[in-house]
């Protein structure tokens, strides 16, 4: 007695994850940094991520039925999210609302969807949005605040809401009495103006290597990343490249004058490097497909930022120096294929 | 180290080491074997089936014409088929043929083919064998001609002609011979089975094969938690009294049983690209090819049956059969308790390089290894096919080093050049890149669309090169009448306008009719 | 004012010179269009372009003097590779040529050929053997199913049959894939 099947693709066996699982794995991966982000700025930052998740699926919603596309496995896929989570850890915790409604735009809308769709982005959404930000909107998006043991003023969550939503500060009523200069800001005023490393250091801003709170936050993302590495969700050689290229480009310059020059672990600990290193420099989409093309380009970021950070008019670089690695990815790939068997 | 960057020569005399040291072969995965389930019980012969369809294509290359036409009596390994220069084959019972005509096949296509469609009347009877008489001593051209003789292919799936394979290497000055017992893809145990049980068969024909080849040595590798059969075959070679066959287990990562996976893991070498294993001197089998080519040469008995799992969640009472070529895969689903409430699809091979069929009178072939019967839970899917998100897991996995990413993103854009230099044609289907993809693209379908692509490329290019040489032949051969007539009218003229001439060439003219009559004997009157 | 004239000056004088000389130096040594154009053609040497063979075709595109879709066995395929080449746009073929039909190849049945070798002579390819009075026959593996020789033949004995492709050519197809219309299927 015959019977009859149906048909399908090999391989025939259970799938072993999915997207979606993998986007998750990176979110679960920050959880620990936006804890210690929390601890050290208050909750301003988790509003930002609410606003920034909200206003990213927003605007992927609306460019999916735009391009014609279904909902269903895309919303699903915490792609979306990840861009927002990744942007909101970038900006001030008190900036407005409407900052991450207009960087969502550019980076779901154009930078994610005009270029194709998941997959498809030849440049870093998060990073596309938070410059596009940065560069309109300078003033706000350098009221950064100082950590909460410093501070005076330190907002609670109905003051970061109304802060947020309405642009006025609450209490004290002038931005200027609530916000400070990043660490990594007070450096580069600091030598620009002709003070010595060691002693713009002494400011209590600064921890023991990069600024205070901002290196508890940078080793808890590292945490994060090493989770990642763990379950293979990330390849270790963009991560080594980029903390390792900033500390072999500055240790030469340290030692040559320590006065002018800040010691390399101290660039390591501060700004973005961390995160970039761990979550936004290993985008595999708009990164390089084979290990010595993300070494290269690891190398890249890390050599960028470090040029920007001491001679370019912004103190942090990570995203710019990500935006044109990712120009030259492409490229990287082309002579970094790897020998094939036999070859 | 990069071996590849040896000279071919020094790499051939270092693949004379093989199976001293393992190496590694980049990529892989561990999956869970799902073996046990089948070994539990010892292999039989299924009772014979009513009816036994036996294509005419069951080997690498052409199809075979067939010998007998329906209602012609056939005995059992009569030579029913054969296709020059690949195999031969044969009847595997006796009985009447009913039919000669098409049929489902285990083809890839899902395609009917011709097929021989034989009653067996029960008797068994076998026709005349001829086996080679003292093999030992009898010259390889002999063996080898027997080797073509019984239809022998390779029964690790290519179904490569035996006798073709074996010529190759003897021409080549093999030196040794590998019997692949590394069976890696989950759920397929016939391999196993036929080493546990008949490991004295396997040795013979490794000798027979050795003798034939002209190798020195004869290196088995088998998985590396294959104790029992590592004990049997090696025991198996004492008793045979044989020197410089060794036993060597390689670690169990799939696809470290594809051919040249396994030569990279025994010598650390790598077959140059576009070459084959006999560039290093070595030559490949399957121990049950070894199997049977003992079978042949010592037994005459021609290549009719062999080891097949029937296996999976969808089957009731998984277990190997010894089957015989024609068995309609219903008979054995049958012979092992049937399927289970939940089955949904089988599969020919094992889940990561089988192909799907869609009814299950399909016959066994000489290449049919395994028959997976798969549940709704086996193949359901979370998640439908999202783009490539440019992950990597793909390229990390690969046992050929190459980028499956890359490769897929071309062949979907028809990109024909670059797949060509990115190494398509060095892609062995192992499907390692399909099971870890998070989009779950299909790519090993999209690769085995690709390589067709490419052979049907480089088919019409060859074509259109042929037709546009041909047209500018013709065209230049025309241009050269023209030109070869021009000249002839010009010097016609010119010799018209020669009237000085005039009479000697009615003299020469004269002298050539005469002339004509000498060498023919005939005057221009009498004709 | 003077000075920086000068130096811009100097710089565009330094680079003219520096990319003359890379311009000769690293010349990329291609075919000429006209072979690039004959490459992409399907050599079918049918005539149903209106030019006497592939080539002359091509050196009609070549010189501007023919659109690029005129070419039937090319197909759209052919038309896009065309326009990919050349900059141009792509057009859907032109109807009053002929249509993509499957790949023929012509039989001449030899009970009724007279041996007139009026479809040798036809042949542009030269794929059809024979003599005066002699059999005639076509090479299937050379015939490009171009039917030029089908007029000519007086007794009508030339077939055309579609070659099909056996389970031999089979080729595995081509996945669904997430659908996108961009992507040419």
């Amino acid at each position: 007695m015959t019977r009859s099947f149906e048909t399908g693709g090999a391989p025939h066996m259970p799938p072993q994850t999915t997207v979606a699982a993998v986007m998750l794995q990176v979110l679960l991966a920050l959880v620990p940094g936006v804890l210690a982000y929390t601890w050290f700025f208050g909750p301003g930052i988790l509003i930002q991520i609410i606003l920034a998740t909200f206003f990213a699926l927003l605007f992927e919603a609306l460019m999916l039925r735009w391009r014609g596309r279904p909902l269903k496995p895309f919303i699903n896929d915490y792609s979306a999210v990840v861009t927002a989570v990744l942007f909101a850890l970038c900006i001030p915790p008190l900036a407005p609302w409407w900052i991450s409604c207009i960087a969502m735009l550019f980076a779901i809308g154009f930078a994610k969807h005009l270029y194709g769709g998941l997959g498809q982005n030849v440049f870093n959404p998060a990073m596309v949005g938070y410059v596009v930000v940065l560069i309109s909107f300078p003033q706000v998006m350098t009221a950064w605040l100082p950590p909460l043991a410093l501070a005076e003023y330190s907002p609670g969550l109905v003051d970061s809401l109304v802060t947020i939503f309405t642009g006025h500060v609450p209490v004290a009523g002038a931005w200027d009495a609530v916000t400070q200069s990043t660490p990594l800001d007070t450096l580069k005023t600091g030598v620009d103006a002709g003070r010595m490393v060691p002693e713009i250091r002494s400011a209590p801003i600064f921890g023991d290597y990069g600024g205070m709170g901002w290196e508890w936050i940078a080793n808890w993302f590292a945490l994060g990343g090493f989770f990642l590495l763990y379950k293979r969700t990330i390849n270790w050689h963009v991560p080594v490249s980029v903390i390792g290229s900033v500390i072999l480009l500055s240790l030469p310059f340290w030692l040559a004058d320590p006065d002018s020059n800040p010691f390399p672990l101290q660039h390591v600990f501060s700004g973005g490097l961390v995160l970039a290193a761990f979550f936004i420099a290993t985008d595999p989409v708009s990164g390089c497909v084979s290990n010595r093309g993300r070494i290269i380009f690891g190398a890249g970021v890390g050599i960028i930022t470090l040029v920007i950070r001491r001679w370019g008019g912004y103190p942090d670089g990570v995203a710019f120096a990500v935006l044109l690695m990712n120009m030259a990815a492409p490229l990287i790939d082309r002579y970094t294929r790897p020998r094939m068997y036999g070859e | 180290m990069n071996k590849t960057a040896m000279t071919l020569a020094s790499q051939v005399e270092l693949a004379r080491e093989a199976g001293r040291h393992t190496h590694h072969f980049h990529g892989g995965l561990h999956l869970r074997h799902n073996k046990k389930i089948s070994c539990r019980d010892p292999v039989v012969r299924p009772a014979l089936p009513e009816l036994l369809i036996v294509p005419l294509l069951q080997h690498a290359g052409d199809i075979a014409e067939p010998f007998v036409s329906a209602g012609e009596k056939v005995l059992k390994g009569q030579r029913i088929g054969q296709c020059q220069p690949s195999a031969a084959v044969h009847s595997p019972v006796s009985g009447t043929v009913e039919a000669v005509e098409n049929r489902p096949m285990s083809h890839p296509s899902g395609q009917p083919g011709p097929c021989v469609v034989i009653r067996p009347d029960g008797n068994e009877q076998w026709v005349e064998l001829e086996p080679v008489s003292d093999w030992e001593n009898a010259s390889p051209e002999t063996l080898i001609a027997k080797i073509q003789d019984c239809g022998l292919v390779g029964l690790g799936g290519a179904v490569f002609p035996t006798h073709a394979k074996t010529r190759d290497g003897r021409d080549r000055q093999i030196h040794t011979l590998i019997l692949n017992g590394s069976e890696c893809e989950p759920y397929i145990s016939c391999d196993e089975m036929l080493m546990r049980e008949q490991p004295d068969k396997i040795i013979l024909g490794a000798r027979v094969l050795r003798r034939a080849l002209g190798a020195e040595r004869v290196v088995i590798a088998i998985e590396d938690q294959m104790g029992a059969v590592q004990k049997a075959l090696t025991r198996a070679a004492k008793l045979a009294g044989s020197k410089n066959i060794s036993v060597v287990k390689v670690m169990t990562i799939y696809p470290e049983g594809g051919e040249r996976q396994l030569i990279q893991v025994l010598t650390g070498l790598e077959v140059p690209a576009g070459g084959r294993p006999s560039d290093l001197g070595m030559v490949c089998q399957n121990v049950a090819t070894a199997a049977a080519v003992a079978d042949a040469v010592v037994e005459g008995k021609p290549l009719i049956e062999r080891y097949i799992t029937v296996t999976g969640n969808g089957i009731s009472q998984p277990r190997n059969f010894q089957a015989l070529v024609g068995t309609p895969f219903s008979h054995l689903v049958a012979a092992c308790g049937d399927y289970t409430d939940d089955v949904a699809r089988l599969v020919v091979g094992g889940p990561m390089m089988g192909y799907p069929i869609a009814t299950d009178d399909t016959p066994v072939v000489k290449a049919s290894n395994c028959l997976l019967a798969l549940t709704h839970r086996d193949i359901a899917d979370p998640q439908p096919e999202m783009p490539c998100i440019r992950c990597g897991e793909c390229a990390r996995v690969c046992p050929a080093t190459l980028l499956p990413q890359q490769l897929h993103l071309q062949i979907k854009t028809g990109l024909w050049d670059q797949v060509q230099e990115y190494g398509l044609s060095a892609c062995i289907e192992c499907g390692c890149c399909d099971y870890v993809c998070p989009s779950h693209i299909p790519l090993v379908e999209w690769f085995r669309y690709g390589k067709g692509e490419q052979r049907k490329r480089a088919l019409e290019s060859e074509a259109t090169e042929l037709a546009r040489k041909r047209f500018e032949d013709r065209e230049a051969r025309l241009l050269r009448f023209k030109q070869e007539r021009a000249e002839k009218m010009t010097r016609r003229k010119q010799l018209l306008k020669d009237k000085a001439g005039r009479g000697d060439r009615i003299r020469d003219a004269i002298a050539r009719a005469e002339n004509r009559v000498t060498r023919t004997g005939e005057t221009p009157d009498d004709a | 004012m003077l000075i920086p004239i000068l130096v811009l000056m100097t710089l565009g004088i330094v680079f003219g010179l520096g990319l003359g000389w890379a311009a000769i130096r690293f010349r990329v040594q291609s075919d000429p269009v006209i072979e690039r154009i004959d490459a992409l053609l399907p050599q079918t040497q049918c005539g149903q372009c209106g030019y006497p063979g592939c080539r002359p075709y091509a050196e009609a595109i070549s010189r501007e003097e023919a659109d690029i879709n005129q070419c039937p066995p090319g197909g759209d395929a052919g038309i896009r590779a065309l326009a990919d080449l050349l900059g141009r746009e792509a057009k859907p073929l032109n109807p009053e040529n002929g249509e993509l039909t499957p790949k023929t190849v012509v039989v001449i049945d030899e009970q009724r050929c007279i041996g007139c070798t009026l479809c040798i002579q036809a042949c542009p390819v030269d794929a059809i053997v024979g003599a005066t009075k002699l059999m005639h026959t076509v090479i299937a593996s050379e015939c490009t199913g171009c039917d030029l020789c089908l007029p000519p033949c007086p007794v009508d004995c030339i077939d055309v049959i579609e070659v099909k492709p056996g389970i031999l050519r089979w080729r595995s197809p081509r996945p669904h894939g997430v659908q996108d219309p961009a992507v040419p299927q």
